[in-house]
């Protein structure tokens, strides 16, 4: 029998493209049907859609789909756990004591935008390298200060994601992998480093996280041995977390995990109950680990030739730049951020909003953050949607990604795992760029954030990837 | 026995947990089941429900745990695997606003896919269509401005794999009772249709619902399929397919007259399907189908009456009259003459669907020589400009033509230009009469019969108060289960003073008999 006697004899089941009355009238028959949004691929660029197209060709797609999946595997089997802390200049390779660490793709001095240019003055001031930020900011400009990306060294960091020499770190490692990741501790929100603020306030409070809160949480993770961050993220998703813009339920989580073991440490009650008191009053403490387990699942995608998937995306303020798993850590593709559309803090507005910042995008890379926007109707309201828009935002995210997660599932799409491992090549075909929930940092370096939003990566730099994909293998 | 199973630090919510436990317990040789995290509570459960064993011990609040006390060894591994195929079901959320971008998507949502409706801008459609076919999934290829060379590349691979390639530029088709774009509500029936027109299909399978048959499926090729170029590849495929299926008794071919080479193929083809076969190529030669041993309609409803009749075992005549009968239609249309002006000469035919105006002109170029038309039968007769021009003599017009078309939806979509002509045309004081299609069902507008009323309205009393009598003959194609229904379609239109023939065919016959009227 031909296929199209087949078909006679089975229930219809059809897929339209185009004219939308025509699935509207299919739908009002009850016949099976479903409606593809369709836009011309990579929106009509043609360059880019004759290379989709070659890279399409079963002779290259069977190896990018296996290299794809391998990717896959290994972001799912990551075992991110937290095993202690440490100083920069102590744990993170490379660091000396004249390395300032920043946010996303490299970036020279002349080129960092104010909330990163402050947060490296301040980091200088911290340091002991200047008096004074008049000081700072020639010495930043002298050339004796080394200027390198936190990716580029097993970090991330939040905003400017400035990290010298002597901040302490939290010390993640990926069990599976064996690779690290490193980040410094949450300074809360208000007027802090990493919204490139420097004055004596922040300095105060960054000489008192090294000298009280360090060494007692270091303690107590020496007494507690480690904690697995992969199975506190699930937990915080299914809490009303997404662990980016909200960390409420894994702060709440740690504490409960630490706790104990902060009370059996040998420092002074008053320094425990400070440390405490600190890590409390401020949700977004998880954040800071929340990233690096995302740093340091996504790290050992990076030697798997021919994967398309996204590896890295991270912002300095100035540039959005992204990595792919196939292509190397080496490789940047960056175009010029974007501003975010977002809610303002009372008294702000878009016009004092500087350009997308920070390392914080790395949890969308690993599929939870804006991914798992489904699992925190809170943020959908912060960012000024409804819930709907959330589930819609988590929904469409499984369009460019090549799995669903095993361990970060999203009550609301009944407990579907998030959506992981972005292929760029679908992201340039379909024109859906990954869902970001960001902090938004005032453009001027001192004030400090000024709302909150959503945003997504420029789509030159997935072009610009999907140019050298193609020159590489095509 | 009692079985404990530990994952270390594997995290599930409870909820989903206490549902699997439940659903362990079920299962034959299960005497109780607890699958949980290893928290001091569940653990505790585990203990008063008798589920105590070595091992526990160890269990940690990060661990899951699955344990159970079964009747042996193979009934613990059943359920284990059962834990694991509940632990990895995956949920499609079904979003009902969520439209995915990508078939991809699609088939996430439904993955029995078997047909695709594709209707995006020609430059892309082929690509499109490759998509689905390269997923053996069958296409109906809406989107014009397709080249022949990608035409024939997607119905030949489409061929080799034995798919459905319907189009590109093909707007009906009826798989498994399913009206697919433009097509009508027709009763399920023995009558297999394969049809390179669109509106031709409709006309066809309408007239042979209201006859009482019905369709068994109706398969679109796209008007280019009879071309040399493309040498009817999906006609054949069609045709094999019909010839093959149980349901269907009779087959109706209909297309524009082809090229003697392919039409001697298909009909060829045809000859051999072992069903009676009835072909409308429209205006064609009905000598050469004759010659095959098949059965020649002479007008699209003609190949209606015959493939009922054929269905039904009787003698199929052909069919060239009036439903009402010709004496009556006669004295119809005398009435219809009577308060024309001097004038009044020419007939203005303004349609929505191409095929009944191509059917139209054929039935009355005989009689009228001369029919200007954007789509002419004879290409001195040809009209340029055709959307800004004024009609002259007899003139008939496609609005589904590409230059009425660039910009705007389909008149059977969107009918207002042809409203707006059938009042300027009315104007005309050299026009007796004005012949229209309706084309009703799905894909049609909502209600075309009623923008067209109120136009018929309003020309007609334009012409009245130039002292001119505006005759409007029209013809409803569509089904009495269609959203617009037949009756109540033709109901409007014939209270706005338009005659309503039944067919597009008696439509013509009937502007000739009030144009002798004139003489």
């Amino acid at each position: 029998m031909s296929k199209v006697n087949e078909l006679f004899g089975k229930k219809l089941a059809i897929v339209n493209f185009g004219i939308e009355s025509f699935y509207r009238d299919l739908s009002r028959q009850n016949q099976s049907a479903v409606h593809v949004d369709w836009k011309p691929a990579a929106g009509g660029n043609k360059a880019a859609a004759e290379m989709l197209r070659k890279l399409r060709e079963p002779s290259i797609a069977k190896k990018i789909d296996a290299a794809n999946k391998e990717a896959l595997k290994r972001i799912l089997a990551a075992k991110p756990v937290l095993i202690g802390l440490s100083t920069a200049g102590e744990a993170i390779p490379g660091m000396t004591k004249t390395t300032v660490l920043h946010a996303g793709p490299p970036v020279t001095w002349e080129r960092m935008c104010g909330p990163v240019r402050g947060a490296v003055m301040g980091g200088l001031v911290y340091e002991g390298l200047a008096k004074d930020i008049a000081e700072a900011e020639e010495l930043a400009a002298s050339g004796k200060i080394t200027f390198d990306p936190c990716h580029h060294h097993n970090t991330v960091g939040p905003m400017a994601g400035v990290v010298t020499y002597s901040m302490p770190v939290w010390h993640i490692v990926n069990k599976t992998f064996g690779n690290d990741a490193f980040c410094t501790l949450n300074e809360g929100l208000g007027k802090v480093l990493r919204f490139g603020a420097c004055d004596e306030g922040v300095y105060s409070r960054l000489r008192w996280m090294k000298n009280v809160l360090y060494p007692v949480l270091k303690e107590a993770m020496q007494i507690k041995g480690e904690i697995d961050l992969k199975v506190m993220i699930a937990q915080a998703l299914q809490m009303g977390d997404e662990v980016h813009n909200r960390n409420k339920a894994a702060t709440s989580l740690f504490i409960r995990e630490i706790f104990p073991a902060v009370m059996k440490c040998s420092r002074s009650d008053e320094d425990k109950i400070a440390a405490l008191e600190f890590i409390n009053g401020n949700d977004h403490t998880f954040l800071n680990l929340s990233m690096p387990a995302a740093k340091c699942t996504m790290d050992p995608v990076f030697d798997i030739p021919y994967s398309t998937v996204l590896a890295t995306m991270s912002r300095n303020g100035t540039d959005f730049g992204i990595r792919v798993a196939g292509l190397g850590p080496d490789k940047w593709f960056t175009a010029p951020a974007e501003i975010v559309d977002g809610l303002y803090f009372p008294g702000y507005s878009d016009k004092d909003a500087n350009p997308d910042l920070g390392d914080s995008c790395i949890t969308e890379t690993a599929g939870i953050g804006g991914f798992c926007m489904a699992a925190s109707p809170a943020i959908v309201q912060f960012v000024g949607g409804k819930v709907q828009d959330a589930i819609r935002y988590s929904t469409e995210m499984y369009e460019i990604t090549v799995g669903e997660g095993n361990a970060y599932k999203i009550p609301a799409l009944n407990f579907r795992g998030s959506a992981t491992a972005v292929d760029i090549l679908r992201v340039v075909e379909t024109g859906i760029r990954p869902i970001i929930n960001t902090g938004i940092a005032h453009k001027d370096y001192g004030v400090g954030q000024v709302g909150a939003g959503i945003v997504r990566p420029p789509l030159n730099c997935f072009l610009q990837a999907l140019y050298e994909c193609s020159n590489r293998w095509a | 026995m009692i079985k404990l199973e530990v994952r270390k630090n594997a995290y599930y919510d409870s909820v989903t947990l206490m549902l699997i436990s439940k659903d362990i317990k079920k299962l034959e040789g299960v005497e109780e089941a607890l699958v949980g995290m290893g928290t001091e509570l569940n653990r505790e459960i585990a203990r008063n429900i008798g589920l105590e064993t070595p091992g526990f011990e160890d269990v940690t609040a990060n661990d899951f745990f699955v344990a159970v006390k079964c009747k042996d060894e193979d009934v613990f591994k059943s359920a284990a695997a059962r834990v694991e195929e509940l632990l990895s079901r995956k949920e499609e959320s079904r979003c009902a606003a969520y439209y995915p971008s990508t078939l991809d998507g699609a088939l996430k949502i439904e993955p029995d896919i078997n047909m695709a409706v594709i209707s995006v801008p020609g430059k892309f459609a082929a690509e499109v269509a490759q998509s689905c076919l390269e997923k053996d999934i069958n296409v109906m290829l809406f989107s014009d401005n397709v080249s022949v060379s990608e035409e024939k590349a997607l119905k030949e691979f489409a061929a080799e794999r034995g798919l459905l390639m319907m189009g590109p530029d093909c707007g009906t088709a009826i798989i498994n009772n399913v009206p697919l774009a433009f097509a009508n509500v027709v009763k399920s029936g023995d009558i297999g249709m394969v049809c390179a027109s669109g509106t031709g299909a409709q006309e066809v399978s309408c007239v042979i619902d209201r006859l009482g048959a019905g369709i068994s499926q109706l398969i679109g090729t796209g008007g280019r399929d009879l071309k040399p170029e493309i040498g009817g590849v999906m006609m054949k495929t069609g045709l094999d397919a019909l010839a093959a299926d149980p349901k269907t008794k009779v087959i109706v071919l209909v297309s524009k007259p082809p090229s003697e080479e392919v039409a001697a193929k298909i009909l060829m083809r045809a000859g051999s399907a072992g069903k009676p076969v009835v072909v409308c190529f429209i205006g064609g030669d009905p000598g050469i189908i004759k010659s095959f041993g098949l059965h020649a309609a002479v007008s699209l409803e003609d190949a209606a009456y015959k493939a009922v009749a054929l269905s039904k075992g009787s003698k199929p005549d052909d069919f060239l009259g009036f439903t009402m009968g010709l004496e009556k239609a006669q004295a119809l249309a005398k009435e219809e003459a009577f308060g024309m002006a001097g004038g009044q000469r020419y007939v203005r035919g303004l349609f929505t669907g191409g095929t009944l105006c191509d059917e139209a002109m054929k039935l009355l170029i005989g009689d009228l020589k001369h029919i200007y038309s954007n789509i002419p039968l004879k290409i001195e007769d040809k009209i340029e400009n055709a959307k800004s021009c004024k009609g002259v003599c007899h003139t008939f017009l496609d609005f589904g033509d590409d230059e009425f078309t660039v910009g705007r939806p389909h008149p059977m979509i969107d009918p207002s230009l042809r409203a707006e002509r059938v009042i300027l045309e009315g104007n005309d004081p050299t026009v007796a009469v004005i012949m229209a299609d309706c084309v009703i069902g799905y894909g049609s507008h909502e209600n075309p019969a009623e923008e067209l009323s109120n136009a018929i309205r309003a020309a007609k009393t334009n012409a009245a108060k130039a002292g001119r009598y505006l005759s409007v003959v029209a013809s409803v194609c569509g089904t009495e289960d269609d959203p617009q229904c037949l009756s109540a379609s033709r109901l409007q239109l014939a209270n706005a003073g338009a005659v309503v023939l039944p067919s597009n065919a008696q439509a013509a016959r009937f502007v000739k008999l009030i144009l002798d009227n004139l003489k």
